[in-house]
C-alpha cells in the first residue's frame, strides 16, 4: 500500500490524478502537464513535495559529523545557508542525493529522496559520528512554490524579508499565520521557494498559497510537470540518472565534490577514478531525428550499444526531444554525435551544453 | 467522457469507423485522457499492411508511450500526416480531427468482436474500478 502525505484528500478532491511513485500515491498531473509546466515558468506552480524526507543531525558533533559523510563541504557555508552535494559510499557509489540546510554547526537538516528515507537515515544513523541523528521524515509536510511570480505571491503572505533571501538561504518565518522555514531552493530552474511546516497545517498553508497566487494564475503542478521542468534544467534524477553504482564523477556532479576538505566516506575511490580515468559520463542531449528517448533506452554507435538513456521527454519549453545519458567520455564532448536505439530504430542524437532551458 | 454511438471499439481504448471497406482508426477520449498531453505519435506508411490486433504505430504522452493496435487487418490508404506536427490534436478531438489512418480492410467478418460505443462504456467503467 503506497505512502499518502497529508495532502492527499486535498490532491484527490481536487481531482488530480493519483499514481505511485517511490512508494507514494502522489499527484501526476491536475489539469494537464503541459499546463502545469507553462505555469511554472510563466507565471507560478505549486507542488506537494512531502514525500522528500528529512534527516537531522543534532549535537556538539553534528557539523564534523555529517560533514564526513557528504561531499559538498558544509564548513564554507554559513548559518541559514542550504549546500547541494551526494552522500556517497567507500567505493564512490552515489547513496543519495541531498540538500543539506545549515540551522547551525549543532543542528543540520539533510531533505533526501523520498525513496531514499530509510536508506538514507540507516546510512547515516551508521555514519552518526557522535551526533543526534533521527528520521523527522514524517514530522514535515514540504511544498514548493515555483516561478516568476513565486515572490510575489509569498510577499502578501509572509512575515519575513524575501527580498533578502538569496539563492539557497533559508530562514524560519510565518506564512499566513503558519509557522515556517522558508528556503529559496527548488527543482525547476525557477526562482522559487520550498516551505517546510507541520504536517497538520500542511492543508492550510496549501489553501492560504493558493488563494494568495490566485490572480497571479498560480496552479497545483504534478510530478509529471515535476519531472520535466528539472530535466529541462539537466538536474539529476536520483534513481534514474544516477543510483549506488554510479559516482558523482561519472554522473557530472564534480562540482559538489570537495576534495581538499577533511576526508569523507567515498573519497579515495572518487580520488582514484579522478587519476584513472572515468568508465563512462553523463552527458545531455538532443534528437535530431523524430521520436523521444526515454530511461533504458540503449544508445548506440554503428549499431553497437555504448551506452544508456537514464531520462527522456519532449521538452514543453523547448519542443525538442531532449534527454540524458552515460556514455564512453570519448563521446562526452559537445558536438558529438551516436544514435538512440528507438523501439528498433535508430534516431540520430548530438551531445549539447546543459541546461537545456535557459532562463530569459 | 464521450463515446459515439456510430463506432465500433476495442478492450486497447482504439475506435474504428466502418465505411463499406474503409475504416477509419483513433484513439479514444478514454485513452487520450488516460494518457496525457500527447507530444508524439508515430504512424505507418500510406501502402504499408497492418494486422488485426497487433501495433501500427506508437503514440506517446510526455510521461508514457502506447502502442497502437490495429481493430482490423488490410492496407494503409490515409495517413493523417498533421498529427506529426499537432500531436496534441489527439487530446482535442481524439474521434474527428485526431484520426490516425485509414485501413481498406480484406475481410470484413474480423470486425464481428469489436465492441459497440455501449459495451466498451462498460469495459471502460469496470477496467476503473
Amino acid at each position: 500500500m503506497p505512502k499518502r502525505t497529508p495532502l492527499y484528500d486535498v490532491h484527490v478532491r481536487s481531482g488530480a490524478r493519483m499514481v505511485e511513485f517511490a512508494g507514494w500515491d502522489m499527484p501526476v498531473q491536475y489539469e494537464g502537464l503541459l499546463a502545469e509546466h507553462e505555469a511554472v515558468r510563466t507565471r507560478a506552480g505549486l507542488f506537494d513535495v512531502s514525500h522528500m524526507g528529512e534527516v537531522v543531525f543534532r549535537g556538539p558533533k553534528a557539523l564534523e559529523a555529517l560533514n564526513r559523510a557528504f561531499t559538498n563541504d558544509l564548513g564554507r557555508v554559513a548559518d541559514g545557508q542550504a549546500q547541494y552535494g551526494c552522500l556517497c559510499r567507500d567505493n564512490g557509489g552515489i547513496v543519495d542525493d541531498v540538500v543539506v540546510y545549515r540551522r547551525s554547526a549543532e543542528d543540520l537538516l539533510v531533505c533526501v529522496n523520498a525513496g531514499n528515507r530509510q536508506k538514507d537515515f540507516d546510512w547515516l544513523r551508521d555514519h552518526s559520528g557522535g551526533a543526534d541523528v533521527r528520521n523527522e521524515s514524517d514530522e514535515w509536510v514540504q511544498l514548493a512554490l515555483q516561478g516568476p511570480r513565486a515572490a510575489a505571491i509569498l510577499e502578501r503572505l509572509a512575515k519575513a524579508d524575501l527580498a533578502a533571501l538569496k539563492t539557497f538561504r533559508f530562514v524560519d518565518g510565518d506564512v499566513a499565520g503558519i509557522r515556517c522555514t522558508i528556503a529559496r531552493t527548488g527543482y525547476t530552474g525557477e526562482s522559487g521557494f520550498e516551505l517546510f511546516c507541520r504536517p497538520d497545517q500542511g492543508e492550510r498553508l496549501w489553501g492560504a498559497l493558493l488563494e494568495a497566487g490566485k490572480a497571479d494564475g498560480l496552479t497545483p503542478a504534478g510530478l509529471g510537470a515535476r519531472d520535466t521542468l528539472r530535466l529541462e534544467m539537466a538536474y539529476r534524477l536520483y534513481g534514474s540518472d544516477m543510483d549506488d553504482t554510479t559516482t558523482p564523477l561519472e554522473a557530472g556532479l564534480a562540482w559538489v565534490v570537495k576534495l581538499d576538505k577533511p576526508d569523507f566516506v567515498g573519497r579515495d575511490a572518487i580520488l582514484r577514478q579522478k587519476a584513472g580515468g572515468l568508465p563512462r559520463k553523463l552527458v545531455g542531449f538532443v534528437l535530431t531525428d523524430a521520436g523521444i528517448a526515454r530511461h533504458g533506452y540503449d544508445v548506440t554507435r554503428d549499431g553497437q550499444k555504448v551506452g544508456t538513456v537514464t531520462s527522456g521527454t519532449k521538452s514543453p519549453s523547448l519542443r525538442t526531444s531532449i534527454g540524458l545519458a552515460y556514455v564512453p567520455p570519448a563521446l562526452a564532448a559537445e558536438g558529438s554525435t551516436f544514435a538512440i536505439d528507438i523501439r528498433g530504430r535508430p534516431a540520430a542524437a548530438r551531445v549539447v551544453e546543459t541546461p537545456f532551458y535557459k532562463r530569459t | 467522457m464521450n463515446f459515439p454511438e456510430d463506432l465500433k471499439y476495442t478492450r486497447d481504448h482504439e475506435w474504428a469507423r466502418v465505411k463499406g471497406n474503409r475504416v477509419t482508426v483513433g484513439i479514444t477520449d478514454f485513452a487520450q485522457d488516460q494518457l496525457g498531453d500527447v507530444v508524439y505519435v508515430e504512424l505507418p506508411d500510406v501502402g504499408d499492411t497492418v494486422k488485426k490486433g497487433e501495433a501500427f504505430g506508437v503514440v506517446e504522452s510526455t510521461k508514457a508511450v502506447s502502442d497502437l493496435f490495429a481493430p482490423v487487418s488490410g492496407k494503409v490508404v490515409e495517413v493523417n500526416d498533421p498529427l506529426t506536427d499537432a500531436p496534441e490534436t489527439v487530446n482535442e478531438d481524439p474521434y474527428e480531427e485526431g484520426w490516425m489512418i485509414v485501413v481498406e480492410v480484406a475481410n470484413p467478418a474480423e470486425q464481428s468482436d469489436l465492441l459497440d460505443a455501449a459495451s466498451y462504456e462498460k469495459f471502460v467503467e469496470e477496467e476503473q474500478e
